[in-house]
């Protein structure tokens, strides 16, 4: 296995390969000691080190860091907490600049919806479709970035023409469901603090179901909880599934006309300006589903 | 699809960022737009006012112009009749006066006559005592007398 990856890495470029070299992760992880390594190298000591390999990055187990992904996500978020904290700590005298209104235009935005969809009061979901909606609008806009710019320079940077290096966040699904999962998250919180324990259990098994006699009442339990259950479970997989693979497809889409030599110039070009669309409405759809969503938790039934 | 830590990693950032924006950034923008917007508010409202005030002072310009003009044609009209009684009044005054002048000239003119008068025959008796003292001292001559009794009544 080791070997067939060396002969991969030193073999003629195909188009095979370049896919799966731009599909595959930069992985910070710990290899386990006796491990041998893609060049044949066997470790002495478990070693924390980036993955060569994809076999590699298996090999690391759970507790191992897509750090491109996942440093490209971190990167962007902190690039929206720069700015957006910039223009709210600077107070402005009339008229507010451009990307004052800019910022002011995303806040409105999505305070928009909010106030559309949410029907309870809450000081955190304001703030947390802001968050979603500019990180996610972010993390895909890494997307337009031509596929092979930042990799090759990151390669040139590091010395390892190997190197693997993934800029979109958004078509790692550890990244969406690190989003999806922590909603769902909030989704539980609120609907137990809303409704309580017995509430929230309530929700899930008594609904749609419901008779006055307590035998059948007994039955119709676990059909509630199977049903209920599947739906609350679709809500995190669904969100974190589309998000992904609308990014993934997008960006395979952006590899395939990579391949196609000089032709690939209008055609990169056609589908990024598609691809801004998709952008834009998977972020908006993401914010949307999680408002909608935290809007239900909060209801009574 | 590989899962790993990178999953957990990107719920903590998320909670962090999320927090962030829900301290620092969310309430603080918000406020600053409602600030504006109040402020945009107040402006306008008092854009309305000012307004307002604008008419109403046009209207009471347009009336004190009025008053004024009608004030003014008042004053001509008072100064023209004023100006015509004077006139009037001065023309019998000047009437009067040189009724009154003539009067005194006249008086005058009479006195002075009847003093004249008086002078004359005061002269005509002193010339007649002197001719009579001219006539006493020569002897009588007829063709003397005649001549000075002539003399005498040429002089009158």
């Amino acid at each position: 296995m080791a070997t067939a990856e060396t002969n991969a890495h030193e073999t003629e470029l195909t188009p095979n390969t370049y896919m799966q070299h731009h599909l595959q992760n930069l992985v910070l992880g710990k290899l386990p000691a006796g491990y041998e390594r893609a060049d044949g190298e066997v470790l002495e000591h478990e070693t924390w080190t980036l993955a060569h390999s994809p076999a590699e990055s298996k090999a690391m187990g759970f507790w191992s860091y897509n750090i491109d992904t996942l440093g490209w996500s971190i990167f962007l978020g902190m690039l929206f907490c720069f700015f957006f904290h910039r223009v709210a700590r600077k107070s402005v005298d009339g008229a507010p600049s451009g990307f004052h209104n800019l910022i002011e235009m995303c806040l409105e935005f999505v305070n928009k919806n909010v106030k559309d969809a949410f029907s309870g009061t809450s000081n955190v979901i304001g703030p947390l479709a802001l968050t979603v909606f500019i990180w996610i609008v972010l993390m895909n806009t890494m997307d337009l970035f031509p596929v092979d710019v930042l990799p090759l320079v990151m390669q040139k940077v590091s010395g390892n023409p190997h190197m693997y290096f993934k800029v979109v966040p958004t078509t790692d699904p550890n990244i969406t469901f690190g989003l999806s999962i922590s909603v769902f998250l909030l989704i539980i919180f609120y609907s137990i603090k809303m409704k309580g324990i017995g509430g929230f259990i309530g929700e899930l098994t008594l609904h749609p179901f419901h008779s006055k006699n307590p035998l059948l009442q007994a039955v119709l339990i676990p059909c509630n909880l199977a049903l209920e259950g599947i739906s609350l479970m679709a809500k995190p997989v669904s969100l974190a599934l589309r998000l992904f693979g609308n990014m993934y497809a997008g960006e395979l889409l952006f590899l395939l006309i990579a391949m196609l030599g000089y032709w690939q110039l209008p055609f990169h070009f056609i589908w990024a300006v598609f691809h801004i669309l998709v952008i834009l409405l998977q972020a908006f759809v993401f914010m949307m589903l999680t408002i909608i969503y935290l809007s239900m938790a909060h209801e009574h039934h | 699809m590989n899962f790993n830590a990178t999953l957990i990693g990107q719920i903590i950032s998320f909670a962090v960022f999320v927090w962030f924006t829900m301290k620092f950034v969310w309430p603080l923008l918000l406020k600053q737009m409602q600030d504006r917007e109040t402020k945009i508010a107040d402006g306008l409202a008092a854009a309305d006012k000012g307004q307002q005030a604008l008419v109403d002072a046009e209207r009471r310009r347009a009336e004190l112009v009025d008053e004024g003009k009608h004030h003014a044609a008042d004053i001509v009209n008072q100064a023209q009749k004023r100006g015509d009684e004077i006139l009037e009044e001065s023309k019998s005054n000047a009437k009067s006066e040189a009724a009154r002048l003539i009067h005194a000239a006249k008086a005058e003119i009479d006195r002075e006559r009847s003093q004249a008068r008086e002078n004359l025959k005061r002269e005509v008796a002193i010339l007649a005592l002197a001719g009579a003292e001219q006539i006493l001292m020569r002897e009588v001559d007829k063709n003397a007398h005649n001549a000075i009794l002539a003399k005498v009544s040429s002089e009158l």
